[in-house]
């Protein structure tokens, strides 16, 4: 479980997030639904441990990523934005890297990885030099590394840009996939058909600050719109108005 | 220390596929300044070893005007060509090459001469010519010599003794020992030692951080459950690791080279042999870690790598300066220079080639101080690594 609880950062004079509090559950697939420059990448950069917060607490599994932020770490997986890789090693090598620095046993992260290219559909260039590797390739190298210690938690930051569809749909199912398995899940996005497509629950953010929560029924029956996408409208003009 | 363990692996491994930069690090850095330091010296020697074989050329203009000056110079060995210059050829025969001096007898000179008076003569030689000028020199001390015989002469047909003209006797006594003064030329050794050993690590450092940084690939490295510090320490040690392959195949090459040197021929012996190349090893060893530590700062400074090659460039000019301090200011080491890196290295390789003995106090300071510094630098990489500006 990943939790928020009034995180606030300020970059110099500019407030990039103001009293974000959030909750993903196990077993359920949140998104992180703002458009650009709300604050998305920083609140999630402050989940999985790389910024402090100015204020407020982010806990995965009861963990602060504050106070301990090797524990939070331990249990996160996590796919940054951009997603990038090492040109000059393997897919497999990269993937392994990453299972060493989170302190699995050689034996074990070399099994985790053969399983991990086996779902991610990498078999054939897993053992390539990742220089000139497709997006869609980079992404699932980097998704692999991301899961190479089995984490409870998952964030994605914004996965599916610059992916095709084929790549995209790929990606819905293996993320539904892991939290038919009690996963925990939490990805930002801009793009509203595929937060709707995709999440058991959305948390709007405009401006640094949340601006709605809920299911995609509670969220559209509260602004009293058809669509999410609507409803996504209504909540930021009401904010900008605001 | 198993994250540190584990970046370093990587880190090695990486660099190691990467052909350009380990084609510069361990191939042509190590290879290109011995190779070119040792060619150009041997260049210079051969050409002075060529020129002492040849007696000294003098274009001699009018030498019908001063008939034993020219028998004179003749027979001190030096082989005189009679042309009919005035003042305007004789520039241009210089200026075209087609003679490295000329000595002009003026119209006036046997009329002085029997007046006992200063008879003129002009002596046309280019002194920007660094080749000819040593022979210049032999011209004008066998004229010098000319004269005072004509002095001595005149003074004894005045019935006085020659001796009043020479009031003091110089001789001069060269004490520099063979070693010595083949160090001359082998000033720039220790700075190519020490210039190829850093570029050995610079790709790495730039690569680690910079490079990392650019690609997208730091933070997900800042994700994993590692402390920070340990992962640049990891980076670190990869460079020391490329700086010490550079610097023992750069000394390995100076060693193999110099022997091909024809030195012996001059009476210099530079001692190079597999002690003395371990020794300079060791007195560089302990600039390694500073080095690495000083490019990863730099390099984590920067925004890009384009940046960070541009930074780093000066940072390689940094060993360059106890060069040219100890240059200009003509230092001898004593206790306290000892303390500065680089330039306690530089005197501990210069004293090793000149086979001088070395207290060893000198080197124990010199090696605790570097690592002392270098142990600060890398301290402070490790803490701008917890700098959130870093991700950029």
């Amino acid at each position: 479980m990943i939790e928020a609880r009034g995180l606030n950062k300020h970059f110099g004079a500019v407030r990039a997030v103001h009293e974000v509090s959030l909750v993903a559950r196990d077993g359920r697939i949140t998104g992180l639904l703002g458009p650009n420059g709300a604050g998305k990448s920083t609140t999630l950069r402050m989940l999985y441990t790389v910024l402090r917060p100015d204020a407020g607490d982010a806990l995965i599994d009861g963990h602060s990523a504050v106070q301990a932020p090797l524990e939070a770490a331990r249990r996160l997986g996590v796919l940054t934005h951009g997603a990038g890789i090492y040109p000059n090693l393997t897919a497999r090598e990269n993937i392994l890297y990453f299972g060493a620095l989170h302190g699995l046993a050689r034996a074990e992260a070399r099994t985790r990885a053969e399983a991990l290219v086996g779902l991610l559909e990498m078999q054939d260039f897993a053992d390539r030099r990742a220089r000139g590797f497709s997006q869609g390739q980079r992404l699932k190298t980097a998704l692999a590394r991301a899961l190479i210690h089995n984490p409870r938690n998952l964030i994605l930051d914004e996965p599916t840009n610059g992916l095709d569809v084929m790549a995209v749909r790929a990606l819905r199912r293996l993320l539904r996939q892991l939290r038919d398995a009690g996963h925990c899940i939490l990805f930002s996005s801009h793009v509203m058909h595929e937060v709707a497509e995709l999440c058991d629950e959305v948390v709007v953010i405009a401006a640094g600050t949340v601006i709605g929560a809920g299911t995609p029924e509670e969220i559209r029956a509260r602004t009293g719109t058809a669509t999410l996408e609507e409803a996504f409208v209504r909540l930021i003009g009401a904010e900008a108005l605001a | 220390m198993h994250a540190i363990l584990t970046v370093f692996a990587k880190e090695f491994r990486e660099n190691l596929r990467e052909r350009r930069t380990l084609f510069s690090a361990l191939l042509l850095g190590p290879l290109l300044g011995p190779l070119l330091f040792a060619g150009a010296l041997s260049l210079q020697i051969e050409r002075s070893a060529g020129r002492a074989d040849r007696p000294v050329q003098l274009a001699l203009a009018h030498a019908e005007r001063a008939p034993n000056l020219a028998a004179y110079l003749t027979q001190s060995g030096i082989e005189v060509t009679p042309v009919g210059f005035d003042a305007a050829a004789a520039r241009q025969a210089i200026q075209a090459h087609r003679h490295e001096r000329v000595l002009e007898v003026t119209a006036s000179f046997a009329a002085h001469l029997a007046a006992g008076e200063p008879a003129p003569l002009v002596l046309y030689a280019d002194s920007s010519d660094v080749a000819s000028a040593a022979d210049t020199e032999h011209v004008r001390g066998v004229l010098e010599q000319y004269g005072s015989l004509l002095a001595r002469l005149r003074m004894l047909a005045r019935g006085s003794d020659p001796l009043v003209l020479a009031p003091v006797a110089v001789q001069d006594v060269d004490v520099s020992t063979p070693a010595g003064r083949s160090v001359v030329a082998l000033g720039t050794l220790s700075y190519l030692v020490l210039l190829t050993m850093l570029m050995g690590g610079m790709y790495l450092a730039i690569d680690a951080t910079a490079g990392e940084r650019e690609r997208g690939s730091l933070e997900p490295l800042l994700t994993v459950p590692a402390r920070r510090a340990h992962l640049i320490y990891g980076k670190i040690l990869a460079a020391c690791a490329y700086m010490s392959l550079s610097l023992v195949l750069t000394v390995i090459a100076f060693a193999v080279l110099l022997r091909f040197v024809g030195l012996e021929r001059f009476g210099m012996s530079i001692n190079f042999g597999p002690w003395v190349a371990l020794r300079l090893v060791l007195y560089c060893l302990p600039l390694v870690p500073l080095g690495a530590a000083l490019m990863t700062i730099v390099a984590a400074y920067t925004r890009s790598y384009r940046e960070a090659q541009t930074y780093l460039g000066l940072v390689l000019l940094v060993p360059t300066l106890p060069l040219v301090f100890a240059g200009v200011m003509g230092l001898r080491p004593s206790l306290l220079y000892m303390a500065i890196p680089s330039l306690s290295q530089h005197f501990l390789i210069t004293s090793l080639l000149r086979d001088e003995p070395v207290p060893g106090t000198y080197f124990a300071v010199s090696v605790l101080a570097t690592l002392a510094i270098g142990a600060l630098l890398v301290g402070i990489a490790g803490r701008l690594y917890r700098r959130e500006a870093l991700l950029g």
